[in-house]
């Protein structure tokens, strides 16, 4: 997957007369992206999805002219849809999930599976905990983290990007960036824990 | 010679090909002796499988018709 664009690979905006070349270029782009940009808004703001990839297209058709990579167009287009979501998030006064949370959490969900064994007859403990979960879920558990962690965990291991390409298009530095996904990881992990108390996972043959 | 705490620490980053190479080598030699990292490595590599099965539902045919709508009259509002 190539790295983010910068802006200044898309060219000056035609004039204004002269818009079907441009819509059509972004409208096959755009087409052809949506069930992508589709899922990863799902995942970043849920119901939200389709408000989020509206408010894309119309931000990208208005940045678009014509794209010199177009390889990297849709690059560009999840940018800009990141920016929607974290936009959104924003709006529903969700401030505080932009704050930066400290690195002091050393939560080992491998340690705490084995202390706290809840098959006890099981010789496949750790795996045998995580197919309690259904897709739905490992869904509801990546809602309930914080946007700022959110983020880098779904573009990296739902989405298959690289760290680095995380922080470019987030405009941080890479070791911000890797900082994120430890503590989005711990986060994840704790979550996960939590949430399999809470909906009685806990239990032997709890899904069977 | 690195502590289990250590190697702990940086089983996702090394999975994630992130870490410096002297660290690379340092957790290599590390789970070549310890079990019990090893375990936790295994585990790390289930958990980032399991991360990736959050899929989400396709794009509904309703969402995609207003989507596409929207692409449709592009001119006009934006």
């Amino acid at each position: 997957m190539s790295v983010f664009p910068e802006q200044g690979m898309l060219r000056a905006q035609q004039p204004a007369e002269d818009t079907s070349p441009k819509r059509s270029g972004f409208q096959a782009l755009a087409a052809q992206e949506l069930p992508r940009l589709y899922r990863l808004a799902r995942r970043l703001v849920g119901d939200e999805a389709e408000d989020a990839v509206q408010d894309t297209l119309l931000k990208g058709y208005r940045a678009y002219a014509s794209i010199a990579d177009q390889v990297a167009a849709p690059a560009w287009l999840t940018a800009i849809l990141v920016n929607c979501c974290r936009d959104r998030a924003r709006a529903k006064g969700r401030r505080a999930e932009e704050t930066e949370l400290d690195e002091g959490d050393d939560f080992s969900l491998y340690r705490t599976i084995a202390a706290e064994d809840p098959f006890p007859y099981s010789d496949s403990l750790h795996l045998d905990f995580l197919h309690q979960f259904g897709r739905e879920d490992v869904r509801a558990v990546l809602a309930e983290l914080p946007q700022l962690y959110r983020l880098p965990l779904v573009l990296c291991y739902c989405e298959g990007y690289q760290v680095k390409e995380v922080a470019h298009l987030r405009e941080v530095p890479l070791g911000t960036m890797l900082a994120r996904l430890h503590r989005g990881r711990k986060l994840f992990e704790r979550t996960l824990w939590e949430y399999a108390e809470r909906h009685g996972l806990l239990k032997e043959n709890a899904r069977r | 010679m690195i502590t289990c705490a250590e190697a702990v620490r940086q089983l996702w980053e090394y999975l994630d090909g992130v870490v410096e190479e002297a660290d690379r080598e340092a957790i290599e030699e590390h789970l070549s002796f310890c079990r019990r990292c090893c375990g936790e490595l295994d585990f790390a590599e289930e958990l980032r499988r399991f991360l990736a099965r959050s899929d989400e539902p396709a794009l509904p045919a309703d969402v995609k018709a207003r989507l596409l709508a929207t692409l449709t009259d592009l001119g006009d509002r934006a």
